[in-house]
């Protein structure tokens, strides 16, 4: 006779935690080119700084928005990197792993709920973004581009921010059967357009009005402002402030549900 | 005019430190048809994909065509047609597609390429399928549509390295068909196969290769002469007992082989034998007496223990 | 008899005659798949000149090239030019070479007929100069509208723009013949980025102080940059003599090294 109680309860104990023992997996395969996540997540903001901040800096003595463009372009920079960060690991990572390597398949096989696969999945990818928007904040400071205490706020916005992107393309590459290219589309016609006119390197109003609406959709461009509200007092009323954590939280939110559901399909079809 | 076509002399072939082919010597006359034995890992594909010149020979002779793979790769490759061990189908175009710049990579002229393309879909059954991307074609119709391939430019010459593995057994016979016919009109045929029934079907002649080194060379039929007996009789008593019945009746037949599962007695009068054991009370559970084949020798000259 | 007819020796067994056939299916392939992408790869540099043009230009006005004044799109317009050739050659000779060679195993397929390695290197060398020619004149075009062309000697920066693409590609197949896992290729964006950043794309290099200049000249895209920059603004400068000359360097030291890895590189 099986002690079906006993089992029961057993189970419970394993799915309490499943989405820590995704979070640890993933943790642990990040062994495997931690190297390059470390190299750079130091070489990139150092490149960007010195490359746009600093170098492009020159052409504008005057500063930007009555601040010095480093400091201007220094919140934008560090948003621009976790979110492309963010972009590129709702794509492939997520179609390989039921592709490809199909890592996910083989999680599901034990007692992890799909809803879990995606909380772990999400929960690695806040602790890898907080490493590296760590490292960029310290770099920011360093370079004096940091003028307000209240700049660390910038690491949680940067991982809201990349979790509005990440979240609602990783429910879309769930649902995907092959690579035919829609991702360098995606790349090139979406993700691309949107860090380029979401007002990095200059303020939103230097647009073309009718670009200006770019602005808006992006998670980016609300990223940067919050970023810039903290790091250096960007004046916005506070409803727009309190509008823009909603628009990237809505994104989250939303595109997290749609990502659970795609992962349910795929995982119990 | 019988000369060589594949004459190999002393061929090797090391990856960095690791000898995969070590130092064989043999030669192919045309219009033969030549099976290359061995187990898992021997060499037999590294052979051929020197044979095809697309894998540089470390040190040996090798000429085929009387022309140096070395020197004349793209000459040689217009006379061969080659099945290669693993599907190498081009994702990026259509069915039938793949035959057409298969055709045109070897010079044809579109007219000709289209011509042959249809007449081998026809060959590989894949007619319907023409314009249906490849990869969501099963594993036979993939290795259908490579072996139609390799047939484009008419070779003098087929390599196939494994030709019918993951067909059913009527495409096999299709195969099994086709090549015979090419075999008729002069086409020399140069396999691998894991299947013993078909390097018996299929090959005048047969070499066996074990870790890089040639074990053994004759027809099926000499091969099983030398190496194994007319007949093997299998005994069964159960896998606790296999071994100590064997012990008692280890002088009856000329050899014998103890397995986990069986023991099987090389004789060459099997009945007899087996009347000879249960006279003396050994009683097997289940008896079977069969004709000698290419499968004992195979397992004779590469060892039990690869196979196990 | 048999079908085909041999190709003659040519290059000790390197090469069959019919690269031709490799282009050929390289158009097949893109119509059947890609054609789309191909496409929006035009828009990437586009969408660059729009927002750093147009945008940051809108805050930078004008540049000083040289004694000319220029406005800051007509400065940036030809590096992103240079950039974007530099980035689809080296595409095209590192990730989809070692993709091809080493999963879809495509060239394996190409080398079982009578092509030799060199049809195959030729082929898809002359494909991704194609595809960069025609992103060039594209962009070119959009240069034009937005008048940024300043010079009626733009049109010779198209076959500018191919020599340097043709350096960056043999290089980028020479670099590859040596990789062996995809891992080993993350080392590419660590050269490339700050190749991008810093070779006088967004700014006149002379904000560096001496040492670091001379280290940006030592790298490529700066000399491509350079060299667009002279046939699309037509301030042209001796030195675009040394610029020309170190593409033709490159590539020849590309193909001299592609040449000798080829048997390494497709018949292992
Ligand atoms: N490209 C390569 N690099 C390194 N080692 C190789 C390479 N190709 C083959 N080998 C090694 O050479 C040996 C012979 O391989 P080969 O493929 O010729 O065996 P085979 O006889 O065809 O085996 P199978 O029956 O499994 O197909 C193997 O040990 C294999 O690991
Ligand atoms: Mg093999």
């Amino acid at each position: 006779m099986t002690d079906v109680a006993q089992i029961r309860r057993d189970a419970a104990q394993t799915r309490r935690w499943g989405w820590w023992y995704v979070t640890e997996l993933r943790l642990r395969e990040m062994k495997a080119y931690i190297s390059y996540v470390v190299t750079s997540s130091f070489g990139n903001p150092l490149m960007y700084l010195l490359g746009l901040g600093v170098g492009l800096a020159n052409l504008i003595p005057d500063g930007i928005d009555g601040v010095p463009f480093l400091v201007f372009v220094g919140p934008a920079l560090l948003m621009s990197t976790i979110l492309t960060i963010g972009a590129e690991e709702g794509m492939y990572p997520v179609l390989g792993g039921f592709k490809w390597h199909k890592i996910f398949f083989a999680i599901h096989a034990t007692t992890v709920t799909p809803g879990q696969i995606v909380g772990g999945f999400l929960v690695h990818l806040a602790i890898r973004f907080t490493f590296t928007a760590g490292v960029f904040y310290l770099m920011l400071v360093a370079f004096g581009a940091v003028p307000l205490g209240t700049g660390w706020l910038m690491i949680p916005i940067s991982i809201l921010g990349a979790f509005a992107i990440l979240t609602p393309l990783a429910a879309y590459s769930a649902g995907i059967e092959d690579d035919r290219g829609q991702f360098a589309l995606i790349q090139r016609l979406i993700v691309m357009p949107m860090f380029l006119f979401s007002g990095t390197f200059f303020p939103l109003s230097q647009v073309p009005d009718w670009l200006e609406w770019i602005g808006w959709v992006s998670p980016l461009w609300h990223a940067s402002q919050l970023g810039r509200t903290v790091s250096y007092g960007l004046v916005e009323p506070l409803w727009l402030t309190l509008l823009r954590v909603a628009i990237l939280a809505a994104y989250g939110v939303i595109g997290a549900i749609l990502m659970r559901r795609a992962f349910v399909r795929r995982l119990t079809r | 005019m019988s000369h060589s076509v594949i004459r190999a002399v002393n061929l090797t072939k090391k990856y960095d430190d690791f000898v995969a082919v070590d130092g064989i010597s043999f030669e192919v006359a045309r219009g033969e048809s030549f099976g290359l034995l061995g187990p898992n890992g021997a060499g037999k594909s590294t052979t051929m994909k020197m044979i095809a010149s697309v894998s540089t020979r470390t040190s040996g002779e090798l000429t085929v065509l009387d022309l140096d793979p070395n020197v004349d790769g793209p000459a040689i490759r217009s006379q061969l047609g080659v099945v290669p061990q693993e599907d190498n189908l081009d994702g990026e175009l259509r069915v039938r597609e793949n035959l057409l710049t298969y055709g045109r990579f070897f010079g044809l002229s579109r007219a000709e390429a289209g011509k042959r393309a249809d007449e081998l879909l026809e060959f590989a059954q894949l007619s319907d399928r023409a314009n249906s991307k490849v990869e969501p074609l099963s594993g036979g119709m993939k290795r259908r549509l490579t072996i139609a391939r390799s047939l484009m430019n008419d070779p003098q010459m087929l390599l196939l390295d494994e030709p019918t593995t993951g067909l059913d057994p009527q495409a096999r016979h299709i195969l099994w068909d086709r090549l015979f016919r090419l075999k008729e009109q002069g086409t020399t045929l140069v396999l691998t196969t894991h299947y013993m029934d078909e390097a018996e079907q299929l090959s005048d002649r047969i070499v066996v290769v074990d870790k890089g080194q040639i074990m053994a060379e004759g027809s099926p039929a000499e091969l099983i002469r030398t190496y194994s007996t007319r007949e093997v009789l299998e005994v069964r008593y159960g896998s606790d007992k296999n071994v100590s019945v064997a012990a008692l009746i280890a002088d009856v037949g000329e050899r014998q082989e103890v397995l986990p599962d069986r023991i099987l007695i090389y004789s060459d009068n099997g009945e007899q034998d087996l009347a000879e054991i249960t006279r003396r009370g050994h009683h097997p559970t289940t008896s079977l007496v069969r004709r000698s084949s290419l499968e004992d020798v195979f397992l004779r000259l590469t060892g039990r223990s690869l196979v196990e | 008899m048999s079908a085909v007819t041999a190709p003659k020796r040519r290059f000790g067994g390197m090469y069959g005659g019919n690269a031709r056939a490799i282009i050929e299916r390289g158009f097949k392939a893109t119509m059947t798949n890609n054609y789309l992408i191909i496409l929006s790869g035009f828009f990437e540099p586009v969408f660059y000149l729009f927002s750093m043009g147009v945008g940051l230009g809108g805050i930078i006005g004008t540049i000083d090239l040289n004694g000319t004044e220029i406005s800051y799109g007509a400065y940036i317009a030809p590096a992103l030019l240079a950039v974007s050739a530099m980035n689809g050659a080296i595409y095209d000779s590192t990730w989809n070479v070692f993709f091809k060679l080493n999963f879809a195993k495509l060239y394996q397929t190409m080398l079982l007929t009578s092509l030799g390695p060199l049809d195959v290197a030729i082929g898809e060398i002359t494909l991704a100069l194609l595809r960069g020619g025609i992103y060039a004149v594209g962009f070119l075009t959009v240069m034009s509208i937005m008048g940024l062309a300043l010079s009626p000697l733009a049109i010779f920066a198209i076959p500018v723009v191919i020599l340097i693409a043709a350096g960056f590609a043999s290089v980028g197949m020479a670099f590859t013949s040596y990789m062996k896992t995809f891992q080993q290729m993350d080392w590419l964006p660590l050269v490339m980025l700050p190749m991008f950043l810093f070779s006088a794309t967004f700014y006149p290099i002379s904000i560096y102080p001496e040492p670091i200049q001379v280290l940006v000249q030592c790298f490529p895209l700066w000399h491509g940059v350079e060299l667009v920059r002279m046939f699309t603004t037509g301030v042209f400068t001796a030195a675009a003599w040394g610029h020309l000359a170190y593409f033709v360097v490159m590539l020849g030291t590309g193909v001299i090294v592609v040449a000798r890895r080829l048997r390494s590189l497709f018949l292992r």
